[in-house]
């Protein structure tokens, strides 16, 4: 009888192309996703080697990093980001690669359109020019980040070389409380494994937690595996995901669905596989969370007063806290709900599909953003934004006071014009708080969507518990 | 890309855990469309005030202007994938990096652009950075051949390295030439699928 294997496993070993002697693997990839960033030296790399594009068939590119959030009739103001948008334009049209432009209704944040198209299919290995991959794993397919050489090396060859990473598990056991969401959970997970802990790996989520949550909320999960250090993070696929991919666009349709999902079915962890590492937390324990430093591993509950440098485990971890502390504008020992905020940002491929939405508008409805507080909510496709209006969530958002915007990433990496302005706080939904990641000198409180509309209506960093 | 066998050089220190790729090179400067003259991002908003004023930054010290190795701390490179952050590194003159551990995407992003980073246990690390603050005297050699580092005052430490990326590291080896060389295998791949999973 053959050992028992993980998902992970299952999926590296139905790709493998070629095995070298010494371990090295070159595996096959399904599905490559492009945006306008990481890939035009990529193209450029094809044309100077008069190389083609091996499966355009099994690539879909779209801008997104630095796409206009308003008056996006008008075009790109920035000239950088205009070239680089229209760059990818062309260099779709000369290697015959489907492309989802500006004015699509199907454009977005790229790891909110795989999902969304059916393009992202369990058991299949996709990779883009984008560390956040890891959405994809959601559905119970291996999704990973890679560099631009990489995302040549895929437009040419559709493989990769790699080696086998290794399996870790996290099952969060029982049921999350009320008010606690997959994005505080995610949250929860980086803060005790840290921000390194799983380099290395590929983690698969389990547990009553996860198999409860949406594929919304498992898209929130997997695309933060990354802020802990691992490069894929995977849920095994069930009915929810079969239901959630049935009748997209992409989607294999009828004989074929039949075999696609006989194969689907065979893909979760068999009974006895062995992990190289387990992590357990009990979701009984989980409330929503907030960052308060400089890494996403800087994360504490609501309830919980800002840690100072003396419960640092070692000299550099103590520098480390210090130097976060002194960019984040804030003393130890303060509880961080009295921290105020002038900035809410929604959206990023973390928190900007229908069902974060809704829980913003959960929170939204029938109250007001604070003074001087400027909230925005930027959808993470142009189909959320749709869907969105029609169940009149939009009305709930304008009513309140925030500003409702054109899909992108926007101001999760401000690479166009959303940006904090220096000493600026948001309490945002995105994924990374690093120093500058918003905007030079703008300091990050990651928080989940309904936290982030909790901190917009009172103006500082709120229990959302206590709104509802 | 260049070869990397054998590198004797200024190392400078920057001991700062989890150094990110915004960190390394902020997302202004990924606007370009070119992979060179991308030093000019390079750890900017650590050299450069919010004016664009410069600040004390270890790089711009005279003693290591001329630094081609980088001692640093924990998880260095983590974050996004952007590969500007290597690209960035080596258009300033970085070929090795030396930290006690080293994120995945940025760890694989190095060895496609003939940077080694060498991945060491924390104490070896300290004593390491403890060398390359010794400003002009700062020098040490890296031996990829060897797998070995020599400090300024003779004493070695030997690194690990996965033996085919030493390889390709040290003949300067395209990947993608090396891969379409076995395109038989990728099309035998791709029929064996067509039947197996044709919706794929």
């Amino acid at each position: 009888m053959p050992a028992p294997r993980t998902l992970f496993d299952k999926i590296w070993d139905s790709h493998l192309v070629d095995r070298q002697d010494d371990g090295t693997c070159l595996i096959y990839i399904d599905r490559h996703l492009v945006h306008e960033v990481t890939s035009p030296q990529a193209f450029e790399g094809l044309r100077m080697t008069g190389r083609t594009v091996r499966r355009p068939e099994a690539t879909l590119a779209v801008p997104d990093h630095n796409v206009p959030t308003s008056g996006r009739a008008q075009g790109i103001d920035d000239e950088e980001s205009r070239i680089q948008v229209e760059q990818l334009s062309k260099n779709c049209d000369e290697f015959g690669v489907p492309l989802f432009g500006m004015d699509d209704v199907r454009q977005g944040v790229v790891h909110i359109i795989g999902p969304e198209q059916g393009f992202t299919l369990p058991g299949m290995t996709i990779v883009c020019g984008d560390s956040h991959t890891a959405t994809h794993g959601a559905f119970g397919s291996l999704a990973f980040g890679i560099g631009t050489s990489e995302v040549e090396h895929v437009l040419a060859t559709q493989t990769l070389i790699q080696k086998p990473a290794k399996n870790m598990r996290i099952t969060v056991e029982g049921k999350l409380p009320v008010g606690v969401t997959a994005k505080d959970m995610v949250l929860a997970i980086i803060g005790k494994i840290g921000t390194a802990g799983g380099t290395g790996y590929v983690i698969e989520y389990a547990g009553e937690a996860i198999r409860d949550l949406s594929m919304e909320g498992r898209m929130t999960v997997c695309n933060m595996s990354i802020e802990g250090g691992a490069r894929a993070g995977l849920i095994a696929p069930d009915e929810k995901t079969f239901e959630y991919i049935m009748g997209r666009p992409m989607a294999p349709k009828a004989g074929a669905w039949e075999q696609a999902l006989a194969y689907w079915k065979t893909l979760p962890s068999d009974e006895g596989a062995t992990y190289d590492k387990e992590i357990v937390l009990k979701a009984a324990d989980i409330e929503p969370q907030v960052t308060w430093g400089t890494s996403p591993e800087d994360v504490i509950p609501v309830s919980a007063a800002i840690p100072g440098p003396d419960a640092a485990p070692d000299e550099n971890k103590r520098s480390a806290i210090e130097r976060s502390l002194d960019y984040m504008g804030l003393t130890a020992g303060t509880p961080i709900s009295e921290v105020p905020i002038d900035t809410v940002f929604i959206g990023s491929c973390t928190n900007g599909r229908i069902e974060d939405l809704r829980e913003v508008a959960a929170v939204a409805k029938g109250r007001k953003v604070a003074e001087n507080v400027r909230a925005m909510i930027v959808p993470g496709s142009g189909l959320v934004k749709n869907q969105a209006e029609e169940e009149g969530l939009d009305q709930i958002f304008i009513e309140a006071g925030f500003d409702w915007r054109e899909p992108g990433c926007s101001m999760c990496l401000a690479m166009n014009a959303d940006k904090l302005a220096p000493g600026e706080r948001c309490a945002s939904t995105s994924n990374r708080n690093f120093e500058g990641r918003q905007g030079r000198g703008g300091r990050t409180h990651l928080v989940s969507p309904g936290m982030a509309a909790a901190a917009a209506v009172t103006g500082r960093i709120t229990d959302v518990r206590e709104l509802s | 890309m260049d070869k990397f066998d054998k590198l004797t050089a200024t190392a400078a220190p920057l001991p700062l855990v989890n150094i990110d790729t915004d960190m390394i090179i902020p997302k202004q400067f990924l606007k370009t469309i070119k992979r060179t003259g991308l030093s000019e991002g390079l750890f900017y908003e650590l050299r450069t005030d919010e004016q664009g004023n410069a600040k004390d930054f270890v790089l711009d010290e005279p003693a290591y202007k001329d630094a081609q190795i980088l001692v640093t701390g924990d998880n260095f490179g983590c974050g996004s994938s952007r590969e500007h952050a290597p690209w960035a590194l080596l258009d300033a003159g970085i070929r090795c990096i030396i930290a006690p551990s080293f994120a995945d995407i940025f760890y694989n992003n190095c060895f496609k652009n003939g940077i080694l980073p060498i991945a060491l246990p924390q104490e070896q690390v300290d004593l390491l950075m403890d060398d390359a603050g010794r400003g002009s005297n700062a020098v040490i050699t890296v031996d990829l051949e060897k797998q070995e580092i020599t400090g300024p005052d003779g004493g070695t430490v030997s690194f690990e390295i996965d033996a085919f990326r030493k390889h390709c590291l040290m003949n300067g080896l395209d990947d993608i030439g090396l891969t379409m060389a076995k395109g038989e295998k990728i099309d035998s791949f791709e029929e064996r699928r067509k039947l197996s999973q044709p919706w794929a």
